[in-house]
């Protein structure tokens, strides 16, 4: 079994979010990168599979040398090799494009993205990348088990679960449930400085989107209190009051 | 100009982030002198369909076929890109609902064309064809131009109001062009939980967090939200501990929500967990620590001991609901 994991370089979650060059640039002093949390558990479960079915797991990501402290984590994690494609990540758009490059001739049997980064919040990797590759795709998928060339696997829907079948090869979006992460112990960070990381140079494309500016959410007013004694007036106030029930 | 919008149906009919959708599209379309295509996958009747109009579809086009009632991402994609071609769209509007998620960028791909998802405005076309979007999951916006001649935009549920906008109803059946071999996914079975109000559509959410100590206080919270009329979510550390399944967990690696009214109870507002609620239009947070920092991003607050505070509310809320 030959797996894919799409990997993603984002802020920390206690990340304060600043904006410089008049509110265009998102502001990455001092800010500590992760691998997205999805993508992690991502390669988790690549693992988990690889480990039952035998097979390899690469890690791919878009980006600049400095993401490299996040691939290391990943091949210290478990993957078996790693590819940067040495480009910026402009959009996602941009991202599939650079991936489905690379992956269209390397016959995976299954490419996970994470549900979405936790930074842009796009979540869409995942179709853009099973529409340019020609494969089926499951997004928000909390299980995946794999019978053959058919994967079970389940997934989110707006308010419930759906269970479904789909044909290997297939691209999937790991939703939280999917498994839990593993933290990389010394055996593993010591192997990872010598696992392949293979830098490769991005084909031309063409942008489709482009970001104007940033604008952080206006803050708030200040708390009105109510004493615990009137507590029950609560209900009271947000119905005449804030008229929101 | 064509405006085409996914009309997501389930079980043959259309939930209100379907309306939303067609209203916004039709809003689109009186500022540009364009027209609204509404594109309905799976065997929806007539009267159903019709539905689509009042919001402001001057076209419905209903491609029946048994294998499309349930949702597909491949096939509906084939779908929509195929009417979008069809009618000459120049914008596809889709409800970023879990199904959309999976299809709007299937669809951006095969139209080769830019895609902006959780889009919580209007486009503005002064300068190029600018959206604005949530990111760092609630922490802040980004506007977004989109560069191409077809655009994608997955507008965000729950965030447009559904406008009356009636048209004369105009359905045309279209053939779905699929072979059963284009059904490489197949759905084996749906759960969906009844009787509950599911968190992203949610008017009203209750949250409980750590501060109520155990699954076993959480009728604190399910009595609020059953006299409200709202669903229940939870911090990160209650789903972490299995208090509470995953699928109630709001923040920054959960639901991001935005409902009216957010109730927090217990929970002291970790950067994470504001991410996931901070669209809220009005919070109340209830926290035995005053230093909570929940309160800085509350509209109203009660600093106390949950459990004597939510017997009151709950028994206010009753009374509230009896008249």
């Amino acid at each position: 079994m030959k797996i894919l994991v799409c990997v993603s370089n984002v802020p920390d979650t206690t990340t304060k979010v600043i904006f410089t060059e008049n509110n265009t640039q998102f502001n990455t002093a001092g800010v500590q990168f992760i691998i997205n949390p999805y993508d992690e558990l991502s390669l988790t479960r690549g693992l988990e599979l690889t480990e039952k079915l035998g097979g390899t797991v690469t890690v791919i990501t878009v980006g600049l040398a400095d993401t490299e402290a996040s691939i290391r984590k990943a091949l210290a994690i478990g993957a078996t090799d790693a590819v940067r494609i040495n480009a910026t990540p402009t959009d996602a758009y941009f991202v599939a494009e650079q991936i489905a490059a690379f992956a269209k001739d390397q016959n995976f049997d299954l490419i996970f993205t994470g549900r979405e980064s936790i930074d842009y919040n796009g979540g869409q990797v995942c179709g853009l990348l099973a529409e340019m590759l020609g494969l089926p795709s499951v997004n928000v998928i909390t299980s995946i088990e794999i019978d053959g060339n058919t994967a079970n696997v389940e997934r989110d829907i707006d308010g419930g679960r759906e269970k479904l079948t789909a044909s290997l090869p297939l691209v999937v979006s790991a939703q939280k449930e999917l498994t839990e992460p593993r933290i990389p112990n010394m055996r593993g960070i010591m192997a990872a400085r010598t696992k392949p990381l293979t830098v490769v140079e991005p084909i031309n494309a063409e942008a489709t989107s482009a970001s104007v500016g940033f604008e952080l959410p206006a803050s708030k007013g200040s708390v009105k209190l109510i004493s615990v004694e009137d507590a029950g007036t609560l209900i009271g106030i947000l119905h005449n009051e804030a008229k929101i029930i | 100009m064509n405006i085409l919008v996914f009309a997501e149906q389930i079980d043959g009919s259309f939930k209100k982030s379907t309306f939303e959708a067609v209203s916004y599209a039709s809003q689109i379309a009186q500022a540009h002198n364009g027209n609204v295509t509404a594109v309905v996958p799976g065997n929806v009747a007539d009267d159903r369909l019709a539905e689509l109009a009042l919001y402001g579809a001057n076209k419905i086009v209903s491609v029946k076929h048994d294998n499309l009632n349930g949702f597909n991402a491949e096939t509906y994609t084939k779908v929509i890109c195929n009417t979008a071609s069809a009618e000459g769209s120049s914008i596809v509007v889709i409800s970023n609902t879990y199904s959309g998620k999976s299809l709007a960028p299937r669809v951006a791909a095969r139209l080769k064309a830019g895609i902006a998802s959780g889009v919580i405005s209007m486009p503005n076309t002064n300068a190029g064809f600018v959206v604005r979007r949530n990111v760092f999951s609630g922490k802040a916006f980004a506007d977004v131009n989109l560069t191409t001649a077809i655009k994608v935009l997955a507008i965000t549920p729950n965030t447009f109001n559904t406008l009356e906008n009636a048209q004369s109803v105009n359905i045309v059946n279209a053939e779905s062009g699929l072979a059963d071999a284009d059904f490489t996914t197949k759905s084996v079975e749906i759960n969906r939980v009844t009787g509950k109000i599911p968190l992203t559509e949610a008017e009203i959410v209750i949250s409980g967090g750590r501060g109520l100590k155990g699954p076993e206080n959480w009728h604190l919270v399910e009595d609020l939200a059953n006299a409200l009329g709202a669903a229940t979510a939870c911090s990160k550390p209650v789903s972490d501990m299995h208090w509470r399944p995953h699928s109630e967990h709001v923040g920054q690696t959960g639901i991001t929500i935005k409902p009216n009214l957010y109730i927090a109870i217990g929970i002291s507002g970790a950067i994470q967990h504001l991410a996931g609620v901070s669209s809220s239009k009005v919070i109340v947070a209830i926290n035995k620590d005053p230093e909570a920092p929940f309160f800085k991003a509350a509209d109203y607050g009660i600093v106390g001991d949950a459990f004597e505070i939510m017997p009151k509310i709950i028994e206010a809320a009753k009374a509230f609901k009896a008249n």
